[in-house]
């Protein structure tokens, strides 16, 4: 497969023979060191995989038995209420959290690039630490926190004698969850971003003040632009992360069951109905349905965005 | 430099954090107790064999007596032994379960088993006929309501453990501080939540309405005549559910009704709210089994002076008293058993000496199934030191366990609970009548049984 070796001129007969064999040599030790990885790949990823496609082929009803059914899963998904409620309401997650998270990221990430001190330092550990604690750990503390007997809150609003607004309830839990991942994920989003605002040259920065541009006209029109892949990057991220919304839903519903229900976004309704109502055929065509979904979106994004990302 | 110092200090959150992860890994069991040790597999117990040699049979379960009564079994037996292990608590288990089920290896022989799950167990050809491994023998060791609750048409799927018969815990001071008599009728208690929320200005609910109450909603049900559905295992295709009759609108109407009136709270059942305001005397009265003598002392405060007593669960006729029953378990043996009569046989006798019955009532805190031991006078005559010393089972416990006639239970619990739960929601928050409630909960119910292939008869 690969010519690199001969960059300028080009084979004689004989060295691309000999380079054939070696290139063969080469390859085999290729296969050898991808090996490891190529079996974890296959046996816990693309197998799984397989097997779930297989699944959602079929159809296994509690009373009827499993038989073969084509694509009516699938059919059955894309009309099923809950399903698409819950895809709508994670695409309104989507629109809410991802600017939320990236703004917030990006403004961090700047100041902390700007500021060099010891207590940006601190800073920049405080920020980032949300995100190295474990997601189910973070969901049961924010749990506490709106809990409306004992939160916090609670505490508050009794010393000016008023009832605390219940932060679980089905108006509100849209805004807790928000909340939550917010405070998770900005703090791994600002890490990208900052780590690539700190390859940039300096020189760019000391030609820009030179020519007597301001803080935030650098910030604005030279940071932002070089870290664009950056930030198509996080997007990406924050965008198949919302879409695939599940640990913190699922950790507070007991919390908050009036307002989180077995289908309140897609991935909680395949895990619900997997391994609650034993619909493991239907749920694999819900998450294939999902993955796809996930698969579409984060393509048109990243064409619409091919530009400034510089992929291609 | 600054760079690898923040690596380093990321690195270490990271690890810490895969540290913590894996700690709330292994306490899955959401207060189960003991270890988490999934699988089924032979070696790994969390008790020991005492008899070496001799066929292992294995067993999940989570009661807190297990751990004792399966070392006895073992000690007092040398032709058997029970290889235990903790694989969860509730819903937990199941989950396990039906996963193993599923992929048809990694289930136990023997698996305790809530009364309201085993149809969703059995419709998954998950569990096996008894009849078959001469269980009729050891009939009359159970109460008749806990028989026919394992029961299915003409099988039997699981050996009956324990039972919840349901009275009424109350605050003795709360009622007699404010002279208000104990309610012995439905009408009765919802007169007193009207009179207790105007002496205490709202300050003190007489009860609490959740609407995850999944367990206690089918109890009120059944006490109101219901029967919404009827299944038959040897019919398997084939169901009936009525769940938008009177009786099971009138259960409804009646507490969304004390909801509407702020005279009952709703937290959700099993959460620290619940749990607090139970303790913290915002609740007068708490409908639930008799188990619930081991749950109330944890609640309360012991310096608050609170003084809690049980009573019968009000009736809606008192001509014609019906008494319900909320929780317990049973030991189902699992269709994956190697041998699956020894199962059977070690199901049936793990809790027939003595011995081990009063283990699982001492230790386990459980109100047996057994009218051998719930009628002997040792069990009647206990007295709980936190309720006065109020002797309780002897008083009206034993007799509800007695008069109790069974139900049957739904094939797709998870399902039924879940939409109960939904709409009940719904209802409580005041965006549709319990009577509409009712009426979606049917339709919801026939449609999804009609899509897992049922007749609807």
């Amino acid at each position: 497969m690969s010519t690199t070796p001969q960059l300028t001129e080009p084979r004689p007969p004989i060295a691309k023979k000999r380079g054939t064999s070696l290139d063969r040599k080469h390859a085999r030790f290729g296969w050898v060191f991808l090996a490891p990885f190529a079996i974890i790949f296959l046996v816990f990823l693309v197998l799984p995989l397989a097997y779930a496609f297989w699944m959602s082929l079929h159809t296994n009803t509690l009373a009827g038995g499993e038989q073969f059914s084509g694509l009516a899963n699938y059919v059955r998904a894309f009309n099923d209420e809950r399903f698409l409620s819950g895809m709508v309401r994670v695409a309104g997650f989507a629109i809410i959290f991802v600017p939320i998270q990236i703004g917030l990221a990006l403004i961090f990430a700047l100041i902390l690039d700007d500021v060099r001190t010891r207590f940006s330092r601190f800073t920049r550990l405080l920020i980032f630490v949300p995100y190295a604690i474990p997601g189910v750990i973070g969901a049961l503390m924010w749990g506490f926190l709106c809990s409306p007997s004992f939160g916090p809150l609670v505490t508050l609003f009794e010393l000016i004698n008023a009832q605390a607004p219940d932060l679980l309830s089905r108006d509100s839990i849209f805004w807790s969850l928000t909340n939550i991942v917010t405070w998770q994920w900005t703090g791994y989003y600002m890490i990208i971003i900052y780590a690539s605002l700190q390859s940039i040259d300096p020189s760019i920065y000391e030609a820009a003040r030179i020519d007597g541009a301001t803080k935030l006209q650098t910030a604005l029109h030279i940071k932002v632009p070089i870290v664009a892949s950056s930030l198509v990057l996080t997007i990406v991220f924050s965008l198949i992360g919302t879409l695939q919304f599940f640990t913190e839903p699922q950790v507070l519903s007991p919390l908050a069951g009036n307002a989180i229900d077995a289908a309140y976004t897609p991935n909680l309704y395949a895990y619900n109905l997997a391994f609650s109502y034993q619909q493991f055929n239907y749920a694999s065509a819900i998450s294939f349905a999902l993955g796809l979904l996930v698969f579409l979106t984060s393509i048109v994004f990243l064409i619409a965005t091919r530009k400034k990302s510089g992929l291609r | 430099m600054i760079k690898k110092k923040a690596l380093l200090a990321a690195g270490v959150t990271t690890a810490l954090a895969v540290a913590l992860v894996g700690c709330s890994a292994g306490n899955g069991g959401g207060g189960g107790g003991g270890g988490n040790n999934a699988g089924a597999s032979k070696t790994n117990c969390a008790n020991d064999i005492k008899v070496k040699d001799v066929p292992v049979v294995t067993y999940w379960g989570w009661l807190p007596d297990t751990a004792m009564t399966v070392d006895n079994f073992n000690e007092t037996n040398d032709d058997v032994q029970i290889c235990w292990s903790n694989a969860g608590q509730g819903g937990d288990q199941y989950t396990k379960l039906s996963t193993s089920l599923q992929s048809k290896s990694g289930a136990p022989d023997i698996v305790q088993i809530e009364y309201d799950w085993l149809n969703s167990f059995l419709i998954q050809g998950g569990l096996v006929d008894m009849t078959e491994h001469g269980i009729e023998d050891y009939k009359d060791n159970f109460t008749e309501g806990a028989w026919r609750d394992v029961s299915s048409g003409d099988g039997v799927y699981a050996v009956p453990v324990d039972l919840g018969p349901v009275g009424m815990w109350y605050r003795a001071d709360i009622f007699e501080e404010n002279g208000i008599a104990i309610p012995t009728t439905w009408d009765e208690y919802a007169a007193a939540a009207e009179q207790l929320d105007a002496a205490t200005g709202g300050a003190v609910k007489i009860g609490n309405f959740a609407p995850n109450g999944q367990g206690q909603h089918y109890a009120f049900l059944d006490q109101a005549g219901a029967v919404p559905f009827e299944f038959d295992n040897g019919k398997q295709t084939e169901i009936t559910i009525n769940h938008n009759d009177d009786a099971s609108k009138q259960v409804f109407e009646y507490w969304i009704d004390l909801v509407e009136r702020g005279l009952v709270g709703t937290d959700q059942a099993w959460t620290p709210e619940f749990s607090t305001g139970l303790g913290g005397g915002k609740y007068a009265t708490a409908i639930y089994p008799v188990w619930y003598n081991a749950h109330i002392p944890d609640f309360e405060d012991p310096e608050a002076g609170a003084v809690w007593r049980a009573a019968p669960i009000p009736q809606w006729d008192t001509a014609n008293p019906v008494q319900v029953n909320w929780g317990g378990s049973t030991l189902a043996v699992t269709t994956q058993a190697s041998d699956a009569a020894l199962a059977t046989k070690v199901a049936a006798e793990l809790y027939n000496t003595e011995e081990r019955q009063k283990l699982g009532v001492e230790e386990g805190g459980l109100f047996l199934a057994m009218p051998e031991m719930i009628e002997s006078d040792y069990f009647k005559d206990l007295e709980y030191e936190f309720f006065g010393n109020q002797k309780f089972n002897g008083e009206f416990f034993v007799q509800a366990a007695l008069d109790y006639e069974g139900v049957q239970f739904s094939p797709f619990t998870q399902y039924y609970y879940d939409e109960m739960q939904r709409l009940l929601s719904e209802s409580i928050e005041g965006n549709s009548t319990a009577s509409e409630a009712m009426d979606a909960l049917q339709k919801s119910l026939e449609t999804y049984a009609t899509e897992q292939g049922f007749t609807l008869n």
